[in-house]
């Protein structure tokens, strides 16, 4: 529009951040994921769908190494990486949230974020435990990191409540805090709508906007809602029984007859 | 010419110019920001606005300009003010939570050519209005967040607008302090609109002198200092917040805390721990509800030391307060109660420093009144209005009665016209509504009294008592005072009743009708053993007709002492075989009582009241909660009241 009113977005999708090159998963006789290749680009939101059993929560855990694909390649930043282990993904700036919500319960949001921070922390336990001098200035940065979370995502008020009291919404918001406390290039989210109702997921379409937008973080995500899904994402990777049926523009993907077939049940014209 | 004027420390640019030079190094503005209080003093703050003012004048803001307000309290927002006022023009906050069309209606009534907003949301709501605004032109934002695409040349970042005000002053000596200079004590200050619950918003005009001798009597009276703190938690646009965090903070040097949102208010209160401290008698209750459940929740010896405690305080703690001799025993048990119970309590709460609260808007209830005050917190009620700068009559201290709103505040004169109005004249009294000259003429006399549209009247001791709306106000045939709202207020104070409708205006005596509370009589009766099948089984019982009536005959005792009400005692009653209900349309759906709909639905009734029938029969239509109706029979005592002279009351009492 000439007044601006629709402001033009920001971020600009850039190149390959990841490459994934027939990647195939099987536990004993069961093949979760066979020959699966998509590209991952830089400050794009991707979304992976499928009916259940399809292969997605697997795929998030091959990239942030909590599984290693038996064939194929995963290349992050131009190194390959399809054998790293879960804290390696996590240095390299890789973050996730869960299926099902596994933050600390007892301990408070702010302290949950906090752990967020763990790998950025370099003292050792001694110093921390001594809390002066360079360890205290440490914590303060790190806390100071903290605040900022907190306040992008407008939980002030619950910044001391301990988490297993919270609503189910709030929770979820929690834990993209704390993957976001990790500051993170990449940033995998597994179903973070899941089981909310309408407002609070609103309210978690907005930050995962927001997110993308205001930092670039690049965004993989995994969701069930249709509507969502064809909103937010720049591209979407369609998959059934471990393999690929499609990948695309929203657009495109609602268009093809296999994705159809098998998970959007829109009758033939 | 009034102090101020011959002082020079007439505006708020000016007072501020002073804080900064004599008080310069203390704290003026508190915000959490990032989980940390953030602190400005009064010299920073003094920067802070002249780089404002100065940007203001950069952008073309000329003497005379409204800028209007919105956003929740932020000391940024609040700085504005004054630097609105430096270069002559007159701040317009508005309530941050009205929709779109309320802004637009009041942003177009004061020409705002200026707006200065808190953040996305409410720079959103101006752009959704922007086509209808023709006078507005410029748009500052404090928060930057989420702001990156827009790209709206009127849109103006708060922080780059005091860079520029900080070129311009450099570049413009003398600028500032000349513009401050030709600001006068008379000139308009500000304009709150009426937040306008009956017809459209009035913007009533307020002038520095209002403000600034108003809020500084009242901080003398009450012996505020610059060591003083409180949190600014009500909306800016609102006239309380507006005399107490503006107007006294900058006559008397304090503190003004805002809280980090809305929502962590009651965190910031514990944090901040104001000494002085407003607030509706709602919040006050949710509070006290609070601590009961927490405290049913809590160990079952600490509930015993609690309410063993409570009880104490209960009976001497408003004393204490008061200055009234107490016995020596009592007093050692309440030190010890301040020890484990008070003290702890207040803490929780933030209230510990707390040595001045205010409450007003509507009758706080008398339980939740004396909960505050016996552990020693010194609670009162005020009564203003935005016409007034806020201070009508403020509750003297060590001189407490619940049933008055207090003696006049300093410089207020009141009385009360022949209709029973309440009326008033002080250096407050606003200059006029903006536009609205007939409004002005029909509040304000020629001579400055102002109708406050309450009906009341003074007692012996010069204590004001409101009773009603002077429309609601009535006469018996005797020319008796009838107002039925506050006989049916202090009805209501008894758990026993939850609703009662009072008659009286043309008749020979007043009559009532009462609502037992199925809940607190219940309770009573099990404990008494007495069955009942329901309500209307219950409320017709003689046990229970004997409880109300003693609730009856305690507010005709409490009316005697009082030679204007005496005569509207309560002279007959009955209770009601049915709640009264808004599905059966009796009341409204913020359960306010619907007099007329009552009044023909229960003709006989009241026929009865005005007879000497002992009883009267009822067949009356009841809606369910699903729709289907059925019809109740009943046959209803009258009862007579107990009636106290006025002069044996005094007596008595």
């Amino acid at each position: 529009m000439p007044d601006g009113t629709q402001p033009p977005t920001g971020r600009v999708v850039g190149d390959v951040i990841m490459k994934v090159e027939n990647v195939s998963l099987s536990f004993g006789g069961v093949r979760a994921l066979d020959n699966v290749s998509f590209d991952v680009r830089e400050h794009e939101i991707l979304a992976i769908i499928g009916p259940n059993g399809a292969g997605k929560s697997s795929m998030l855990n091959c990239i942030n190494g909590f599984y290693h694909p038996q064939e194929g390649a995963i290349t992050y930043k131009g190194k390959r990486r399809d054998t790293a282990k879960t804290f390696e993904a996590a240095e390299e700036g890789i973050a996730r949230t869960f299926q099902n919500i596994a933050l600390f319960k007892g301990m408070s949001t702010l302290d949950n974020i906090m752990t967020g921070r763990g790998l950025k922390m370099k003292k050792n336990l001694l110093w921390q435990a001594l809390y002066y001098g360079p360890a205290l200035k440490e914590e303060l940065e790190h806390r100071a990191k903290a605040e900022e979370v907190i306040d992008f995502l407008e939980i002030e008020a619950i910044r001391k409540t301990p988490v297993g009291r919270l609503p189910y919404g709030l929770q979820k918001r929690v834990e993209l805090g704390r993957a976001l406390a990790a500051e993170p290039d990449l940033l995998l989210l597994d179903e973070p709508m899941a089981g909310m109702n309408h407002e609070e997921k609103e309210d978690m379409v907005r930050y995962i906007l927001d997110v993308n937008d205001e930092f670039g973080t690049t965004i993989v995500l995994i969701e069930h809602d249709m509507s969502v899904v064809m909103d937010i994402s720049d591209r979407v990777v369609v998959l059934d029984y471990g393999k690929k049926l499609a990948d695309g523009t929203p657009d495109e993907v609602k268009r093809n007859q296999d994705v159809i077939d098998a998970y959007l049940g829109v009758s033939h014209d | 010419m009034s102090v101020d004027t011959a002082t020079g420390l007439d505006t708020f640019p000016r007072l501020l110019a002073l804080n900064a030079r004599i008080r310069g190094g203390k704290p003026a503005s508190r915000e959490k920001d990032y989980g940390i209080w953030q602190t400005w003093t009064w010299a920073e703050v003094a920067e802070e606005v002249r780089a404002l003012a100065c940007g203001l004048a950069a952008l073309g803001f000329r003497r005379g300009d409204r800028l209007a307000i919105i956003g929740d309290n932020r000391p940024h927002l609040y700085w504005a003010m004054p630097a609105a006022q430096a270069v002559g023009g007159v701040p317009v906050p508005v309530y941050q939570d009205s929709v779109a069309e309320e802004m637009q209606y009041v942003l177009e009534h004061a020409e705002c050519r200026f707006a200065l907003v808190e953040n996305q949301e409410q720079v959103d709501k101006l752009l959704e209005i922007k086509d209808r605004l023709p006078a507005l032109e410029t748009v500052i934002y404090h928060f930057p967040r989420g702001m990156r695409h827009y790209t709206q040349p009127f849109l103006h970042l708060y922080a780059k607008v005091q860079e520029q005000g900080r070129e311009f002053d450099a570049a413009h000596a003398g600028f500032y302090e000349a513009e401050v200079a030709k600001g006068a004590g008379a000139d308009l200050a500000v304009m709150l609109y009426t937040s306008g619950t009956t017809g459209r918003p009035k913007g009533v005009m307020l002038s520095f002198d209002n403000i600034i001798q108003t809020a500084r009597n009242a901080a003398q009276w009450e012996g505020l200092t610059e060591d003083d703190e409180m949190l600014a938690y009500l909306p800016m646009a609102w006239v309380g917040d507006h005399i107490f965090s503006v107007g006294q903070a900058y006559t008397t040097g304090f503190c003004v805390a805002c809280p980090e949102s809305a929502e962590t208010v009651l965190q910031d209160l514990r944090e901040i721990g104001p000494t002085y401290f407003f607030a509706p008698p709602r919040i006050f209750e949710n509070i006290l509800t609070t601590v009961m459940i927490r405290i049913e929740d809590a160990a079952s010896w600490k509930q015993r030391m609690f309410h063993y405690f409570m009880a104490v305080a209960g009976r001497v703690g408003g004393d204490i307060l008061d200055g009234k001799p107490v016995p020596f025993l009592d007093r050692v048990k309440y030190k010890l109660g301040e020890f484990l119970v008070y003290g702890p309590l207040k803490n929780v709460l933030g209230l510990t420093r707390m040595h001045l609260g205010y409450t007003a808007g509507e009758a706080i209830g008398p339980d939740i009144f004396d909960f505050y005050r016996s552990l020693g917190l010194n609670l009162k009620q005020l009564y203003g209005s935005t016409e007034a700068s806020v201070f009508i009559t403020i509750q003297p201290n060590g001189d407490i009665r619940s049933d008055s709103v207090g003696v006049p505040a300093p410089g207020v004169e009141i009385r009360v016209a022949d209709n029973g109005e309440v009326m008033f004249k002080s250096p407050g009294v606003f200059q006029a509504y903006y536009k609205n000259d007939a409004a002005t003429a029909e509040t304000k006399t020629p001579d400055g009294w102002v109708h406050t549209g309450d009906a009341g009247f003074l007692d012996a001791d010069g204590h004001l008592k409101i009773i009603d709306r002077a429309k609601d106000v009535g006469r018996l045939t005797d020319g008796t005072l009838f107002a039925p709202k506050y006989l049916e207020n202090k009805l209501k104070f008894f758990p026993f009743v939850s609703e009662a409708v009072t008659f009286g205006n043309g008749r020979d005596y007043v009559a009532a009708f009462i609502n037992m509370d199925l809940e607190a009589v219940g309770n009573w009766a099990e404990r008494r053993g007495l069955a009942y099948t329901g309500y209307t089984d219950l409320a017709g019982r003689p046990e229970v007709l004997e409880l109300i009536a003693d609730c009856v005959d305690k507010v005709n005792a409490d009316l005697a002492q009082d030679d204007k009400l005496a005569g509207s005692q309560i002279r007959r009653f009955l209770i009601l075989h049915k709640e009264l209900d808004a599905d059966d349309g009796e009341l409204t759906r913020t359960r306010k009582v619907r007099r007329t709909v009552v009044a023909e639905r229960y003709g006989d009734l009241i026929a009865a009241l005005y007879s000497d029938r002992d009883h009267c029969e009822v067949t009356a239509t009841v809606t369910f909660e699903d729709g289907r109706t059925d019809t109740i029979h009943a046959d209803l005592k009258i009862r007579d009241a107990k009636v106290v002279p006025p002069g044996a009351a005094r007596a008595a009492a």
